[in-house]
Protein backbone atom coordinates (compact mmCIF):
# COMPACT_ATOMS: atom_id res chain seq x y z
CA UNK A 1 0.00 0.00 0.00
CA UNK A 2 3.18 2.27 0.95
CA UNK A 3 4.45 1.72 -2.52
CA UNK A 4 1.65 2.66 -4.12
CA UNK A 5 1.06 6.63 -2.17
CA UNK A 6 4.37 6.60 -3.14
CA UNK A 7 4.01 6.31 -6.67
CA UNK A 8 1.54 8.22 -6.85
CA UNK A 9 3.48 11.38 -5.46
CA UNK A 10 5.34 10.30 -8.28
CA UNK A 11 3.23 11.00 -10.52
CA UNK A 12 2.15 14.56 -9.81
CA UNK A 13 5.65 15.27 -9.69
CA UNK A 14 6.92 14.33 -12.71
CA UNK A 15 3.77 15.09 -14.12
CA UNK A 16 4.20 18.69 -12.83
CA UNK A 17 7.97 18.48 -14.20
CA UNK A 18 6.96 17.30 -17.88
CA UNK A 19 4.11 20.13 -18.33
CA UNK A 20 7.07 22.37 -18.02
CA UNK A 21 9.73 21.19 -19.69
CA UNK A 22 7.44 20.47 -22.68
CA UNK A 23 3.64 20.75 -22.73
CA UNK A 24 1.64 17.24 -23.67
CA UNK A 25 -0.38 17.59 -26.97
CA UNK A 26 -3.48 15.81 -26.04
CA UNK A 27 -3.82 14.33 -28.99
CA UNK A 28 -3.88 10.47 -29.50
CA UNK A 29 -3.76 7.33 -27.99
CA UNK A 30 -0.11 7.07 -29.08
CA UNK A 31 0.88 10.89 -28.43
CA UNK A 32 2.50 10.65 -25.34
CA UNK A 33 4.47 12.90 -23.14
CA UNK A 34 7.81 11.03 -22.74
CA UNK A 35 9.43 11.28 -19.20
CA UNK A 36 12.15 9.55 -19.35
CA UNK A 37 14.01 11.23 -16.63
CA UNK A 38 13.69 7.89 -14.98
CA UNK A 39 14.67 6.40 -11.64
CA UNK A 40 12.33 3.00 -11.39
CA UNK A 41 9.23 2.57 -11.34
CA UNK A 42 9.03 4.90 -14.63
CA UNK A 43 5.45 6.51 -15.23
CA UNK A 44 4.73 8.10 -17.69
CA UNK A 45 1.32 9.70 -18.64
CA UNK A 46 -0.78 9.08 -21.53
CA UNK A 47 -3.67 11.12 -22.62
CA UNK A 48 -5.63 8.03 -23.67
CA UNK A 49 -8.69 8.90 -24.37
CA UNK A 50 -10.13 11.64 -26.30
CA UNK A 51 -13.13 14.02 -25.02
CA UNK A 52 -15.88 12.76 -27.71
CA UNK A 53 -15.02 9.43 -26.41
CA UNK A 54 -15.39 10.22 -23.07
CA UNK A 55 -18.77 12.53 -23.67
CA UNK A 56 -19.86 9.50 -25.21
CA UNK A 57 -18.81 6.93 -23.19
CA UNK A 58 -20.61 8.04 -20.03
CA UNK A 59 -23.76 8.95 -21.42
CA UNK A 60 -24.03 5.89 -22.70
CA UNK A 61 -23.61 4.62 -18.77
CA UNK A 62 -27.22 6.00 -17.70
CA UNK A 63 -28.79 5.52 -21.09
CA UNK A 64 -27.88 1.93 -21.37
CA UNK A 65 -28.85 1.00 -17.97
CA UNK A 66 -32.34 2.82 -18.09
CA UNK A 67 -32.85 0.96 -21.50
CA UNK A 68 -32.19 -2.58 -19.92
CA UNK A 69 -34.48 -1.85 -17.21
CA UNK A 70 -37.20 -0.53 -19.13
CA UNK A 71 -36.63 -3.30 -21.64
CA UNK A 72 -36.81 -5.81 -19.10
CA UNK A 73 -40.08 -4.20 -18.24
CA UNK A 74 -41.34 -4.54 -21.74
CA UNK A 75 -40.75 -8.12 -21.93
CA UNK A 76 -42.54 -8.65 -18.37
CA UNK A 77 -45.75 -8.09 -20.36
CA UNK A 78 -45.11 -10.86 -22.80
CA UNK A 79 -42.69 -13.15 -21.18
CA UNK A 80 -41.80 -15.27 -23.97
CA UNK A 81 -39.87 -14.90 -27.00
CA UNK A 82 -39.69 -16.45 -30.42
CA UNK A 83 -38.19 -17.45 -33.54
CA UNK A 84 -40.53 -16.86 -37.29
CA UNK A 85 -42.69 -13.90 -37.93
CA UNK A 86 -45.35 -15.37 -35.28
CA UNK A 87 -45.80 -16.15 -31.70
CA UNK A 88 -46.91 -19.96 -31.19
CA UNK A 89 -47.81 -19.60 -27.85
CA UNK A 90 -46.78 -23.84 -27.24
CA UNK A 91 -43.39 -22.79 -29.05
CA UNK A 92 -41.38 -20.67 -27.17
CA UNK A 93 -37.44 -20.55 -27.65
CA UNK A 94 -37.92 -19.04 -23.88
CA UNK A 95 -40.38 -18.85 -21.74
CA UNK A 96 -40.80 -17.59 -17.95
CA UNK A 97 -44.35 -18.97 -16.93
CA UNK A 98 -45.93 -19.17 -13.56
CA UNK A 99 -47.47 -22.99 -12.80
CA UNK A 100 -49.85 -23.73 -10.66
CA UNK A 101 -48.98 -26.87 -8.68
CA UNK A 102 -51.27 -29.66 -7.75
CA UNK A 103 -51.34 -28.18 -3.63
CA UNK A 104 -51.85 -24.78 -4.75
CA UNK A 105 -48.32 -23.49 -4.83
CA UNK A 106 -47.17 -21.92 -7.67
CA UNK A 107 -43.42 -22.73 -9.29
CA UNK A 108 -42.13 -20.76 -12.08
CA UNK A 109 -40.70 -22.69 -15.25
CA UNK A 110 -38.31 -20.91 -17.24
CA UNK A 111 -37.86 -22.73 -20.96
CA UNK A 112 -35.03 -21.97 -23.01
CA UNK A 113 -34.86 -24.05 -26.45
CA UNK A 114 -37.23 -26.90 -24.66
CA UNK A 115 -35.11 -27.08 -21.60
CA UNK A 116 -36.97 -26.49 -18.41
CA UNK A 117 -36.06 -24.70 -15.36
CA UNK A 118 -37.62 -24.42 -12.04
CA UNK A 119 -36.46 -20.73 -11.36
CA UNK A 120 -38.64 -20.45 -8.34
CA UNK A 121 -38.11 -17.27 -6.09
CA UNK A 122 -35.57 -16.01 -8.92
CA UNK A 123 -37.73 -15.13 -12.29
CA UNK A 124 -41.10 -15.19 -13.02
CA UNK A 125 -42.61 -14.42 -9.68
CA UNK A 126 -41.85 -11.75 -7.15
CA UNK A 127 -43.29 -9.72 -4.06
CA UNK A 128 -46.81 -12.19 -4.70
CA UNK A 129 -46.78 -10.65 -8.49
CA UNK A 130 -46.79 -12.90 -10.78
CA UNK A 131 -43.73 -10.86 -13.16
CA UNK A 132 -40.92 -12.34 -15.12
CA UNK A 133 -38.56 -10.12 -13.80
CA UNK A 134 -38.16 -8.86 -10.40
CA UNK A 135 -39.30 -5.33 -9.65
CA UNK A 136 -35.23 -4.08 -8.81
CA UNK A 137 -34.33 -4.38 -12.60
CA UNK A 138 -36.97 -2.96 -13.77
CA UNK A 139 -38.16 0.78 -14.57
CA UNK A 140 -40.48 1.90 -13.20
CA UNK A 141 -40.44 -0.97 -10.67
CA UNK A 142 -44.13 -1.97 -10.88
CA UNK A 143 -45.23 -3.33 -13.54
CA UNK A 144 -46.35 -0.73 -16.23
CA UNK A 145 -46.25 -1.22 -19.41
CA UNK A 146 -47.36 1.90 -20.95
CA UNK A 147 -44.67 3.83 -18.76
CA UNK A 148 -41.80 1.57 -19.63
CA UNK A 149 -42.29 2.32 -23.24
CA UNK A 150 -42.33 5.75 -22.95
CA UNK A 151 -39.11 5.07 -21.15
CA UNK A 152 -37.51 2.70 -23.76
CA UNK A 153 -38.48 4.65 -26.75
CA UNK A 154 -36.86 8.07 -25.35
CA UNK A 155 -33.43 6.97 -24.03
CA UNK A 156 -33.52 4.60 -27.43
CA UNK A 157 -33.73 7.99 -29.40
CA UNK A 158 -30.67 9.46 -27.26
CA UNK A 159 -28.67 6.45 -27.70
CA UNK A 160 -28.94 6.30 -31.51
CA UNK A 161 -28.14 9.61 -31.73
CA UNK A 162 -25.20 9.55 -29.15
CA UNK A 163 -24.08 6.32 -31.28
CA UNK A 164 -23.95 8.01 -34.59
CA UNK A 165 -22.14 10.97 -33.29
CA UNK A 166 -19.83 8.83 -32.30
CA UNK A 167 -19.07 6.36 -34.84
CA UNK A 168 -18.94 9.50 -36.80
CA UNK A 169 -16.15 10.77 -34.55
CA UNK A 170 -14.68 7.31 -34.56
CA UNK A 171 -14.07 7.20 -38.46
CA UNK A 172 -13.25 10.97 -38.68
CA UNK A 173 -10.60 11.18 -36.21
CA UNK A 174 -9.56 7.29 -37.15
CA UNK A 175 -9.90 6.25 -33.60
CA UNK A 176 -11.83 3.20 -34.98
CA UNK A 177 -9.21 2.05 -37.60
CA UNK A 178 -6.17 2.92 -35.08
CA UNK A 179 -6.94 1.65 -32.02
CA UNK A 180 -10.12 -0.47 -32.25
CA UNK A 181 -9.09 -2.23 -35.10
CA UNK A 182 -7.01 -5.26 -34.27
CA UNK A 183 -3.74 -5.73 -36.41
CA UNK A 184 -2.21 -8.76 -37.55
CA UNK A 185 0.12 -9.14 -34.72
CA UNK A 186 -2.39 -8.22 -32.46
CA UNK A 187 -4.55 -11.14 -33.74
CA UNK A 188 -0.98 -13.42 -33.92
CA UNK A 189 -1.11 -12.87 -30.38
CA UNK A 190 -4.65 -13.92 -29.35
CA UNK A 191 -3.58 -16.86 -27.23
CA UNK A 192 -0.85 -15.00 -25.28
CA UNK A 193 -3.57 -12.52 -24.34
CA UNK A 194 -6.17 -15.59 -24.00
CA UNK A 195 -3.76 -16.61 -21.18
CA UNK A 196 -2.97 -13.43 -19.52
CA UNK A 197 -6.21 -12.67 -19.15
CA UNK A 198 -7.23 -15.26 -17.30
CA UNK A 199 -4.50 -15.26 -14.97
CA UNK A 200 -5.16 -11.74 -14.59
CA UNK A 201 -1.45 -10.78 -15.65
CA UNK A 202 -2.25 -7.17 -16.87
CA UNK A 203 -0.52 -5.31 -19.39
CA UNK A 204 2.52 -2.57 -17.64
CA UNK A 205 4.11 -0.24 -19.45
CA UNK A 206 4.02 0.48 -23.25
CA UNK A 207 1.75 -2.22 -23.46
CA UNK A 208 -0.92 -0.56 -20.72
CA UNK A 209 -0.87 2.78 -22.86
CA UNK A 210 -2.68 0.78 -25.94
CA UNK A 211 -5.80 -1.98 -26.19
CA UNK A 212 -4.83 -5.17 -26.16
CA UNK A 213 -6.63 -7.66 -29.03
CA UNK A 214 -8.88 -8.70 -26.37
CA UNK A 215 -9.82 -5.21 -25.80
CA UNK A 216 -9.72 -4.41 -29.24
CA UNK A 217 -12.22 -6.73 -30.01
CA UNK A 218 -14.70 -6.34 -27.09
CA UNK A 219 -15.02 -3.34 -27.87
CA UNK A 220 -15.08 -3.26 -31.69
CA UNK A 221 -17.71 -6.03 -31.25
CA UNK A 222 -19.69 -4.39 -29.24
CA UNK A 223 -19.78 -0.81 -30.56
CA UNK A 224 -19.87 -1.98 -34.59
CA UNK A 225 -21.71 -5.13 -33.94
CA UNK A 226 -23.96 -5.62 -31.00
CA UNK A 227 -24.98 -2.35 -30.75
CA UNK A 228 -26.23 -1.72 -34.64
CA UNK A 229 -27.79 -5.24 -34.14
CA UNK A 230 -29.62 -3.87 -30.87
CA UNK A 231 -31.10 -0.88 -32.88
CA UNK A 232 -31.75 -2.45 -36.17
CA UNK A 233 -33.48 -5.63 -34.16
CA UNK A 234 -35.53 -2.90 -32.38
CA UNK A 235 -36.55 -0.77 -35.12
CA UNK A 236 -37.70 -4.60 -36.73
CA UNK A 237 -40.14 -4.49 -34.49
CA UNK A 238 -42.29 -1.61 -35.46
CA UNK A 239 -44.37 -2.28 -38.35
CA UNK A 240 -44.38 0.59 -39.56
CA UNK A 241 -40.53 0.36 -40.35
CA UNK A 242 -41.48 -2.99 -41.58
CA UNK A 243 -43.19 -1.67 -44.04
CA UNK A 244 -40.31 0.79 -44.82
CA UNK A 245 -38.21 -1.65 -45.08
CA UNK A 246 -38.80 -4.84 -45.80
CA UNK A 247 -35.35 -6.43 -45.56
CA UNK A 248 -35.12 -6.25 -41.96
CA UNK A 249 -37.59 -8.96 -41.69
CA UNK A 250 -35.94 -11.30 -43.74
CA UNK A 251 -32.45 -10.41 -42.69
CA UNK A 252 -33.14 -11.16 -38.97
CA UNK A 253 -35.93 -14.27 -40.13
CA UNK A 254 -39.14 -12.49 -39.24
CA UNK A 255 -40.39 -9.83 -36.29
CA UNK A 256 -40.44 -12.73 -33.20
CA UNK A 257 -36.68 -13.68 -34.12
CA UNK A 258 -35.74 -9.99 -34.20
CA UNK A 259 -37.60 -10.02 -30.76
CA UNK A 260 -35.24 -12.86 -29.71
CA UNK A 261 -32.17 -11.54 -31.12
CA UNK A 262 -32.88 -7.90 -29.44
CA UNK A 263 -33.05 -9.99 -25.90
CA UNK A 264 -30.07 -11.60 -26.66
CA UNK A 265 -27.72 -8.67 -28.03
CA UNK A 266 -29.31 -7.21 -24.38
CA UNK A 267 -27.48 -9.60 -22.52
CA UNK A 268 -24.72 -9.61 -24.51
CA UNK A 269 -24.29 -5.64 -23.34
CA UNK A 270 -25.24 -6.79 -19.84
CA UNK A 271 -22.18 -9.13 -19.95
CA UNK A 272 -19.85 -7.04 -21.62
CA UNK A 273 -20.94 -4.74 -19.04
CA UNK A 274 -20.16 -6.44 -16.07
CA UNK A 275 -16.50 -8.05 -17.38
CA UNK A 276 -15.71 -4.64 -18.80
CA UNK A 277 -16.50 -3.12 -15.11
CA UNK A 278 -14.31 -6.14 -13.54
CA UNK A 279 -11.58 -5.82 -16.09
CA UNK A 280 -11.68 -1.55 -14.73
CA UNK A 281 -11.67 -2.76 -10.94
CA UNK A 282 -8.84 -5.10 -11.34
CA UNK A 283 -6.51 -3.12 -13.15
CA UNK A 284 -6.23 0.10 -11.34
CA UNK A 285 -9.58 1.27 -10.66
CA UNK A 286 -8.39 5.00 -9.94
CA UNK A 287 -6.38 5.34 -12.61
CA UNK A 288 -9.22 3.59 -15.32
CA UNK A 289 -11.95 6.05 -13.72
CA UNK A 290 -9.53 8.98 -14.03
CA UNK A 291 -8.36 8.34 -17.65
CA UNK A 292 -12.18 8.02 -18.76
CA UNK A 293 -12.85 11.30 -17.07
CA UNK A 294 -10.28 13.58 -17.54
CA UNK A 295 -8.41 11.50 -20.16
CA UNK A 296 -4.89 10.93 -18.33
CA UNK A 297 -3.86 7.34 -17.64
CA UNK A 298 -0.17 6.71 -15.82
CA UNK A 299 1.39 3.72 -17.51
CA UNK A 300 4.46 2.33 -15.51
CA UNK A 301 7.62 1.19 -16.75
CA UNK A 302 9.56 -1.55 -14.70
CA UNK A 303 12.93 -1.19 -15.04
CA UNK A 304 15.43 1.78 -16.01
CA UNK A 305 15.95 2.77 -20.09
CA UNK A 306 12.64 0.47 -20.88
CA UNK A 307 12.23 2.91 -23.95
CA UNK A 308 15.17 4.41 -25.37
CA UNK B 1 -16.45 -22.14 7.51
CA UNK B 2 -15.69 -21.36 4.15
CA UNK B 3 -19.23 -22.33 2.82
CA UNK B 4 -20.79 -19.86 5.62
CA UNK B 5 -18.36 -16.91 4.57
CA UNK B 6 -19.35 -17.32 0.53
CA UNK B 7 -23.32 -17.22 2.02
CA UNK B 8 -22.46 -14.14 3.65
CA UNK B 9 -20.45 -13.03 0.94
CA UNK B 10 -23.16 -13.25 -1.57
CA UNK B 11 -25.06 -11.34 0.82
CA UNK B 12 -23.16 -8.76 1.02
CA UNK B 13 -22.99 -9.12 -2.69
CA UNK B 14 -26.71 -9.20 -3.19
CA UNK B 15 -26.87 -6.50 -0.46
CA UNK B 16 -24.77 -4.07 -2.37
CA UNK B 17 -26.33 -4.37 -5.66
CA UNK B 18 -29.90 -4.38 -4.76
CA UNK B 19 -29.18 -1.57 -2.54
CA UNK B 20 -27.61 0.47 -5.78
CA UNK B 21 -30.32 -0.81 -7.76
CA UNK B 22 -33.22 0.81 -5.40
CA UNK B 23 -31.43 4.37 -5.15
CA UNK B 24 -31.11 3.86 -9.24
CA UNK B 25 -34.81 2.63 -9.05
CA UNK B 26 -36.49 5.13 -6.45
CA UNK B 27 -34.78 7.81 -8.74
CA UNK B 28 -36.41 6.69 -11.79
CA UNK B 29 -39.49 5.51 -9.96
CA UNK B 30 -39.75 9.46 -8.33
CA UNK B 31 -39.52 10.77 -11.91
CA UNK B 32 -41.92 8.68 -13.19
CA UNK B 33 -44.41 9.90 -10.60
CA UNK B 34 -43.45 13.78 -11.44
CA UNK B 35 -45.14 16.27 -13.29
CA UNK B 36 -42.95 17.15 -15.86
CA UNK B 37 -40.69 14.02 -16.55
CA UNK B 38 -43.01 11.92 -18.38
CA UNK B 39 -43.83 14.77 -20.45
CA UNK B 40 -40.55 15.09 -21.39
CA UNK B 41 -40.16 11.31 -22.11
CA UNK B 42 -43.62 11.44 -24.32
CA UNK B 43 -41.69 13.78 -26.73
CA UNK B 44 -40.47 10.56 -28.16
CA UNK B 45 -43.70 10.23 -29.88
CA UNK B 46 -43.83 13.29 -31.98
CA UNK B 47 -40.33 12.43 -32.67
CA UNK B 48 -40.74 8.96 -33.57
CA UNK B 49 -43.75 9.66 -35.59
CA UNK B 50 -42.15 12.45 -37.91
CA UNK B 51 -39.24 10.52 -38.73
CA UNK B 52 -41.14 7.17 -39.31
CA UNK B 53 -43.77 9.61 -41.72
CA UNK B 54 -40.46 11.30 -43.32
CA UNK B 55 -38.99 7.49 -44.34
CA UNK B 56 -41.96 5.60 -45.04
CA UNK B 57 -43.47 5.86 -48.25
CA UNK B 58 -47.18 6.69 -47.73
CA UNK B 59 -48.47 3.60 -49.56
CA UNK B 60 -45.82 1.38 -48.22
CA UNK B 61 -47.68 -2.02 -47.74
CA UNK B 62 -47.30 -4.28 -45.00
CA UNK B 63 -45.95 -7.67 -45.62
CA UNK B 64 -48.61 -10.01 -46.48
CA UNK B 65 -48.13 -13.96 -45.57
CA UNK B 66 -49.05 -16.83 -47.38
CA UNK B 67 -51.97 -19.48 -46.36
CA UNK B 68 -49.17 -21.50 -44.57
CA UNK B 69 -47.93 -19.01 -42.03
CA UNK B 70 -51.38 -18.11 -40.71
CA UNK B 71 -51.20 -18.54 -36.85
CA UNK B 72 -53.07 -21.73 -36.03
CA UNK B 73 -55.02 -20.00 -32.68
CA UNK B 74 -55.29 -16.24 -33.37
CA UNK B 75 -55.09 -14.41 -29.69
CA UNK B 76 -58.62 -12.53 -28.75
CA UNK B 77 -57.14 -9.71 -27.02
CA UNK B 78 -58.46 -6.86 -25.58
CA UNK B 79 -62.39 -7.53 -24.99
CA UNK B 80 -63.98 -10.80 -26.16
CA UNK B 81 -67.07 -10.16 -25.45
CA UNK B 82 -68.99 -5.93 -25.32
CA UNK B 83 -71.30 -8.22 -22.71
CA UNK B 84 -74.22 -5.11 -23.32
CA UNK B 85 -77.64 -6.02 -23.80
CA UNK B 86 -77.76 -4.26 -27.04
CA UNK B 87 -74.74 -6.07 -28.48
CA UNK B 88 -76.54 -9.53 -27.16
CA UNK B 89 -79.43 -8.54 -29.07
CA UNK B 90 -77.29 -7.45 -32.29
CA UNK B 91 -75.70 -11.12 -32.02
CA UNK B 92 -79.08 -12.90 -31.71
CA UNK B 93 -80.04 -11.17 -34.97
CA UNK B 94 -77.00 -12.37 -36.07
CA UNK B 95 -75.96 -8.72 -36.56
CA UNK B 96 -78.91 -8.27 -39.51
CA UNK B 97 -79.51 -4.61 -37.95
CA UNK B 98 -75.63 -3.49 -37.43
CA UNK B 99 -74.93 -0.37 -39.18
CA UNK B 100 -72.17 1.90 -39.99
CA UNK B 101 -72.04 5.30 -39.55
CA UNK B 102 -69.67 7.33 -40.67
CA UNK B 103 -70.36 11.04 -39.86
CA UNK B 104 -68.96 14.53 -38.48
CA UNK B 105 -66.61 16.70 -41.11
CA UNK B 106 -67.73 15.02 -43.74
CA UNK B 107 -69.78 16.24 -47.32
CA UNK B 108 -72.11 13.32 -47.07
CA UNK B 109 -72.82 11.07 -43.65
CA UNK B 110 -74.03 7.87 -44.62
CA UNK B 111 -74.69 4.87 -43.01
CA UNK B 112 -73.95 1.37 -44.16
CA UNK B 113 -75.87 -2.31 -42.96
CA UNK B 114 -73.27 -5.26 -42.91
CA UNK B 115 -75.02 -6.64 -45.88
CA UNK B 116 -74.19 -3.59 -47.58
CA UNK B 117 -71.09 -3.00 -46.40
CA UNK B 118 -70.09 -6.71 -47.93
CA UNK B 119 -71.19 -5.91 -51.05
CA UNK B 120 -68.98 -3.29 -51.75
CA UNK B 121 -65.28 -4.25 -53.09
CA UNK B 122 -63.34 -6.59 -50.48
CA UNK B 123 -59.79 -6.48 -49.67
CA UNK B 124 -58.33 -9.88 -48.09
CA UNK B 125 -54.99 -9.80 -46.75
CA UNK B 126 -52.77 -12.01 -44.53
CA UNK B 127 -51.33 -9.73 -42.15
CA UNK B 128 -49.13 -9.58 -39.12
CA UNK B 129 -51.06 -8.19 -35.72
CA UNK B 130 -47.74 -7.14 -33.30
CA UNK B 131 -49.70 -6.54 -29.85
CA UNK B 132 -47.98 -4.32 -27.63
CA UNK B 133 -46.80 -6.75 -25.20
CA UNK B 134 -45.00 -8.10 -28.01
CA UNK B 135 -46.48 -11.58 -29.39
CA UNK B 136 -47.75 -11.28 -33.34
CA UNK B 137 -50.08 -13.36 -34.95
CA UNK B 138 -50.58 -14.11 -38.38
CA UNK B 139 -54.21 -13.75 -39.78
CA UNK B 140 -56.29 -13.28 -42.89
CA UNK B 141 -58.27 -10.42 -42.87
CA UNK B 142 -61.49 -9.74 -45.27
CA UNK B 143 -63.19 -6.14 -45.67
CA UNK B 144 -63.78 -3.22 -46.82
CA UNK B 145 -60.91 -0.78 -47.56
CA UNK B 146 -61.76 3.10 -45.45
CA UNK B 147 -60.68 4.58 -48.12
CA UNK B 148 -63.64 3.36 -50.33
CA UNK B 149 -66.09 4.59 -47.31
CA UNK B 150 -64.21 7.87 -47.55
CA UNK B 151 -64.49 8.35 -50.91
CA UNK B 152 -68.49 8.45 -50.69
CA UNK B 153 -68.61 10.12 -47.80
CA UNK B 154 -65.92 13.21 -48.73
CA UNK B 155 -64.35 14.04 -45.58
CA UNK B 156 -63.77 18.25 -45.05
CA UNK B 157 -60.53 19.79 -45.32
CA UNK B 158 -60.38 20.34 -41.63
CA UNK B 159 -60.88 16.90 -40.69
CA UNK B 160 -57.66 15.10 -39.11
CA UNK B 161 -58.71 12.57 -37.10
CA UNK B 162 -61.07 9.39 -37.76
CA UNK B 163 -62.81 8.56 -34.42
CA UNK B 164 -63.83 4.93 -34.02
CA UNK B 165 -66.53 3.95 -31.92
CA UNK B 166 -67.47 0.55 -30.38
CA UNK B 167 -69.95 -1.16 -29.28
CA UNK B 168 -67.48 -2.50 -26.17
CA UNK B 169 -67.15 -0.68 -22.44
CA UNK B 170 -64.94 -1.35 -19.87
CA UNK B 171 -65.49 -2.77 -16.07
CA UNK B 172 -66.19 1.03 -15.41
CA UNK B 173 -68.55 1.71 -18.32
CA UNK B 174 -66.22 3.91 -20.13
CA UNK B 175 -66.77 2.73 -23.83
CA UNK B 176 -63.95 1.96 -26.42
CA UNK B 177 -62.94 4.11 -29.10
CA UNK B 178 -60.11 4.44 -31.11
CA UNK B 179 -58.16 7.21 -33.56
CA UNK B 180 -56.09 6.90 -36.79
CA UNK B 181 -55.07 10.26 -39.20
CA UNK B 182 -57.64 10.47 -41.47
CA UNK B 183 -54.52 10.90 -44.10
CA UNK B 184 -54.16 7.09 -42.92
CA UNK B 185 -57.90 5.79 -43.91
CA UNK B 186 -56.80 5.77 -47.64
CA UNK B 187 -53.82 3.16 -46.97
CA UNK B 188 -54.65 0.35 -49.37
CA UNK B 189 -54.29 -2.07 -46.47
CA UNK B 190 -56.59 -0.42 -43.71
CA UNK B 191 -59.95 -1.66 -43.75
CA UNK B 192 -63.03 -2.58 -42.15
CA UNK B 193 -63.13 -6.03 -41.59
CA UNK B 194 -65.92 -8.64 -41.28
CA UNK B 195 -64.10 -11.72 -41.47
CA UNK B 196 -61.07 -13.61 -40.40
CA UNK B 197 -59.50 -16.86 -41.86
CA UNK B 198 -62.60 -16.86 -44.46
CA UNK B 199 -65.13 -17.04 -41.74
CA UNK B 200 -67.13 -14.35 -40.29
CA UNK B 201 -65.75 -12.54 -37.25
CA UNK B 202 -67.11 -14.34 -34.02
CA UNK B 203 -67.76 -12.40 -31.23
CA UNK B 204 -64.09 -12.69 -29.49
CA UNK B 205 -62.58 -11.15 -32.79
CA UNK B 206 -65.12 -8.23 -32.35
CA UNK B 207 -67.62 -9.63 -34.21
CA UNK B 208 -69.00 -8.20 -37.14
CA UNK B 209 -66.57 -5.22 -37.76
CA UNK B 210 -63.47 -4.77 -36.93
CA UNK B 211 -60.38 -1.72 -37.94
CA UNK B 212 -57.34 -3.29 -39.11
CA UNK B 213 -54.58 -0.82 -39.50
CA UNK B 214 -51.72 -2.97 -40.22
CA UNK B 215 -49.16 -0.59 -40.23
CA UNK B 216 -49.47 0.29 -36.41
CA UNK B 217 -49.94 -2.14 -33.35
CA UNK B 218 -52.53 -4.15 -31.93
CA UNK B 219 -54.23 -1.45 -29.68
CA UNK B 220 -55.30 0.66 -32.63
CA UNK B 221 -57.23 -2.17 -34.42
CA UNK B 222 -60.63 -0.80 -32.71
CA UNK B 223 -62.98 -3.71 -32.35
CA UNK B 224 -66.88 -3.97 -32.77
CA UNK B 225 -66.70 -0.87 -34.76
CA UNK B 226 -70.20 0.74 -34.92
CA UNK B 227 -69.36 4.48 -36.13
CA UNK B 228 -66.40 6.67 -37.30
CA UNK B 229 -66.67 10.36 -37.05
CA UNK B 230 -64.23 12.77 -38.52
CA UNK B 231 -62.90 15.29 -36.29
CA UNK B 232 -60.46 17.99 -36.00
CA UNK B 233 -59.41 17.94 -32.55
CA UNK B 234 -59.72 14.45 -30.41
CA UNK B 235 -59.84 16.98 -27.14
CA UNK B 236 -63.31 16.43 -25.89
CA UNK B 237 -63.98 12.79 -26.57
CA UNK B 238 -63.56 10.02 -24.20
CA UNK B 239 -60.41 11.12 -22.08
CA UNK B 240 -58.45 13.58 -25.06
CA UNK B 241 -56.14 11.65 -25.63
CA UNK B 242 -57.61 9.65 -28.89
CA UNK B 243 -57.94 6.62 -27.74
CA UNK B 244 -59.32 3.85 -24.91
CA UNK B 245 -55.32 2.60 -24.47
CA UNK B 246 -54.24 6.45 -25.21
CA UNK B 247 -56.12 7.60 -22.04
CA UNK B 248 -53.78 4.70 -20.16
CA UNK B 249 -51.08 6.12 -21.20
CA UNK B 250 -50.08 4.63 -24.68
CA UNK B 251 -48.89 6.25 -27.60
CA UNK B 252 -51.58 7.42 -29.53
CA UNK B 253 -48.66 6.80 -32.66
CA UNK B 254 -48.03 3.26 -32.40
CA UNK B 255 -45.59 2.54 -35.08
CA UNK B 256 -43.20 0.84 -32.73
Amino acid sequence: MAVRIQSEAAVSQKADLGLMEEPPAPETLSTVSTLTVATPPAIERVNRHRLPVRISHWLNVPFLIILIMSGLQIFNAHPALYWGDRSDRDRPVFSIRPVQMDDGELKVVTTILGHQFDTTGVLGYSDGMRRAFPAWVTIPSAKWLAMGRQWHLFFSWLFVINGLIFTAYAFASRHATRDLTPTGKDLRSIGKSLRDHLVLRHPTGDEAKRYNVLQKLAYASILFFIAPLIVFTGLAMSPTIDTAFPWLLTIFGGRQSARTIHFVACFSFVGFIVVHVLQVILTGFFNNIRSMVTGWFVAKHEGVGHEA
Amino acid sequence: MKHERAMERRRFLKGTLGAASLVALSGCDNLTQSSWFPAILSKAERWTETAQRAITPQNALAKEYGEADISKIFPANGNTDPGTEQYAEHVAQKFSEWTLDVVGLVQMPRSWSLAALKELPSRTQITRHDCVEGWSAIGKWTGVPLGDLMHQVEPLPNARYAVFHCADVDDEGVSYYESIAVADCYHPQTILAYELNGEPLDVPHSAPLRLRFERQLGYKQAKYVMKVALVESLAGIGGGKGGYWEDQGYEWYAGI
